[in-house]
């Protein structure tokens, strides 16, 4: 996917000159692909059918060899219904919340890359360009909640902002260990660190940092989590208390640009942690700084992308809802202290070895 | 010394009063939250104003009525053998037990009592009908806590007791079998031997549930400790059925009520739990599933033989007097309390249905709570709109 465009943006290695027009629509295409193929992905993989599977049922089936077609049946659907906008909506904040919510998501994307040169921008605060775009997604439901004046919506945008700022600091304290095992905020470097690394002198497989930062993988993963909104964390959609929270009152298009940010997100969140986890594009065997992992690359990281969304939905299918305050406590009171820990006991077996 | 009093006195008042201020300040207004008519925890039209302060309920009213259908009323403009088609439809989930105790009051008042094979097909019916209801209690407590997935295996597994259900009586959800006096049919061929397999496949659903459901840690820190009602509370407001077990009081008309039905010839145990929280409810009606897989597993292999029908005139014509007649339905007590002036049809039927009194604990139960708690206290308590309304 991004395998164009690191090449596009160093125009000595392309034979071709292109105009900007041409360079920005290609970069806009391949923006959308990043961000819509992972998403249709997931929800075709495990909202209609692992679900499907876990739950006895078949899931679609009519739509397309297995129901494949099913999510642009939906796409469809969606595109059809009335756009209901509630009376006493502030108006201007009701219909800009989903795309707040979906710009955080596109430009979580920017920083992940796909190859060697296989990147949209290359920027040495990549980690931490990517943790403060992600938390502008707060704003935006704090907005559709507000906007929607609707009790349930309100209840719910509240306990998104709630939830979500808790879990921010898991998230980032997670991220630093990685960040200090590689030594780079860089998120090319931190990819470059692992398929280089070596394990007790031997490289044969690189040195992923799942193998170190396992508490650190594991936390980032419940983080991730609950920044998705997603069970066992879903309170602030939680169909059977405040119907469906901030979304209540979206129909439509807004609706689907909600739902299409919030797997888009699930997508992102899992190729970032496929990235500082487990090696990103890289695997073990070939030499990482080959013209190949341009072409295999964005193939390899979808697939790492399956495997850790793969967990996250597993997590999603199986447990109930926290209360809030139980899910505070488990932020401030497990997370935050494991994870600073984990920072610690990093650093010093980074200055010992 | 007056110097130093004032000043003193002066120095509390002016306290008080910055305290007042503070606190005039820091109030919040309240916010009114309808929880229904129309919303996705009450699968029905049940509507509960909570007043909330922040998250926490202040109050909380359950508000009845939008789905009353006037069945006592309707009772009495129909014959006898009619009301059971209407009252199957006050426990929709479990609609062959709401029969049950209609019929014997009915065959109280006849003096009439059906022959043994047909009293041991209808208790076997209606532990069935317990297992179809509170199977699927089983699966939606963790769809209103936000587990999605146990109420899939509980409409997989249900779906097989409907149709050994449907095999007898025809009928899915409204069997309408239960006659005066005896069963409409007798049992189809193979019937015993099906059941027995379904009867695993529910036992297994019920082992499924432990793991997923009551083992789960998230689901133990939701409800253990939540929604806890005391023996004598919940006594006071008339609570029945597992409810009332679950608060630690032994009570189960099975086995204390001593109807027309043959429970008193099983070998099965009534399960209480000492805690009377929403874990305690859930962990009762597991246990209760299980125990009537049992119980049916015993009836169908001491089924008598004979006729399912006793002697009863083409016309039903019930002598005056009156009856009532109460038995442990899946919900909790149902009762029929059943005037007749010697007509075709009653001239009074009163219904005690179990959820209209386990409901109304709600005001007490619920105030303090947050709104989360309120969700899972009120699917702990289980109940059926139609058991609410009639």
């Amino acid at each position: 996917m991004g395998s164009v465009m690191g090449s596009m943006t160093d125009t000595l290695t392309l034979a071709v000159e292109l105009a900007w027009w041409q360079q920005t629509g290609i970069r806009a295409v391949v923006g959308l692909l990043a961000v819509l193929l992972p998403a249709g992905t997931l929800v075709y993989l495990f909202l209609f059918k692992m679900m499907s599977f876990m739950q006895s049922r078949l899931g679609p089936m009519e739509a397309g060899p297995y129901g494949s077609l099913q999510l642009l049946a939906e796409v469809g659907k969606f595109l059809q219904k009335e756009d209901i906008l509630p009376r006493k909506a502030d108006r201007v904040v009701f219909k800009a919340a989903p795309f707040v919510v979906l710009i955080s998501t596109f430009l979580l994307v920017l920083v992940i890359p796909a190859g060697p040169d296989a990147w949209f921008i290359d920027v040495d605060t990549g980690i931490f360009l990517a943790l403060a775009v992600s938390s502008i997604s707060v704003i935006g439901i704090l907005m559709a909640g507000w906007a929607s004046s609707s009790k349930y919506s309100l209840l719910g945008g509240l306990r998104a902002a709630g939830q979500l700022v808790a879990y921010e600091l898991p998230l980032v304290l997670a991220v630093m260990g990685v960040v200090i095992q590689a030594g780079t905020l860089n998120v090319q470097d931190i990819v470059m660190s692992q398929a280089n690394g070596e394990i007790f002198g031997w490289g044969g497989i690189g040195n992923p940092f799942i193998l170190t930062q396992f508490v650190g993988f594991a936390i980032f993963l419940v983080a991730v989590q609950a920044e998705l909104t997603q069970p066992p964390f879903d309170m602030p959609v939680a169909e059977s208390e405040i119907v469906t929270g901030y979304l209540t009152e979206y129909t439509g298009l807004r609706f689907l640009l909600f739902f299409i940010g919030e797997f888009a997100t699930a997508g992102i969140f899992a190729a970032l942690a496929a990235t500082l986890f487990l090696g990103g594009w890289y695997v073990p065997g070939l030499d990482p700084t080959s013209d190949l992992f341009n072409v295999i690359g964005p193939a390899i990281l979808l697939g790492k992308v399956i495997l850790v969304a793969f967990l996250i939905f597993w997590f999603r299918f199986t447990y109930p809802r926290f209360r809030e305050d139980q899910l505070q406590q488990l932020a401030w009171k497990v997370l935050i202290p494991l994870s600073l820990a984990n920072i610690v006991l990093t650093g010093v077996l980074k200055v010992v070895f | 010394m007056t110097a130093l009093g004032d000043t003193r006195q002066l120095a509390y008042i002016a306290g008080q009063a910055s305290d007042a201020r503070v606190n005039v300040e820091l109030e919040t207004e309240g916010m009114t939250l309808n929880i229904g008519p129309q919303h996705p925890a009450t699968h029905g039209t049940l509507r509960v104003i909570v007043k909330l302060d922040g998250e926490r309920v202040v109050a909380a009213e359950p508000v009845m009525g939008y789905m009353h259908r006037g069945y006592e009323k309707l009772s009495e403009v129909r014959t006898y053998p009619q009301v059971t088609t209407l009252v199957n439809r006050i426990d929709w989930l479990g609609s062959f037990a709401n029969e049950v105790p209609f019929i014997l009051a009915a065959e109280r008042l006849m003096d009439v009592e059906a022959p043994p094979r047909a009293q041991w097909i209808r208790t076997a019916l209606f532990e069935l009908s317990r297992i179809a209801n509170v199977v699927l209690f089983l699966g939606d407590m963790g769809v209103q806590l936000g587990a999605v997935t146990p109420v899939f295996f509980a409409f997989r597994d249900r779906e097989f007791v409907l149709n050994q259900i449907e095999a007898v009586t025809g009928g899915r959800f409204h069997p309408n079998f239960d006659r005066i006096g005896g069963l409409k049919d007798d049992l189809p061929k193979g019937w015993i031997e099906e059941t027995k397999g379904v009867l695993g496949r529910i036992r297994t659903f019920c082992d499924e549930m432990e793991d997923l459901v009551t083992g789960n840690e998230i689901f133990q820190a939701r409800t253990r400790g939540i929604g806890v009602i005391p023996a004598d509370v919940g006594l006071s407001y008339g609570l029945s059925g597992a409810n009332i077990r679950a608060s630690g009081v032994d009570w189960d008309l099975r086995r204390d009520g001593g109807v027309g039905l043959v429970h008193d010839q099983l070998d099965w145990k009534v399960w209480t739990h000492p805690d009377g929280d929403s874990f305690a409810r859930y962990w009762v009606r597991l246990q209760e599933v299980r125990e009537a897989c049992d119980m049916v597993d015993q009836l169908l292999d001491g089924i008598p033989s004979g006729p399912v029908m006793a002697k009863v005139p083409r016309i039903i014509k019930v002598p005056a007097g009156e009856a009532y007649v109460e038995t442990e339905n899946p919900l909790g007590v149902m009762g029929y309390y059943v005037v007749s002036k010697g007509d075709l049809v009653p001239y009074r039927v009163k219904i005690r249905s179990a959820s209209f009194n386990n409901i109304s604990i709600t005001p007490w139960l619920l105030e303090g709570t947050y709104v989360p708690d309120v969700i899972s206290i009120l699917a702990s308590l289980y109940f059926i709109l139609g058991d609410i309304d009639r």
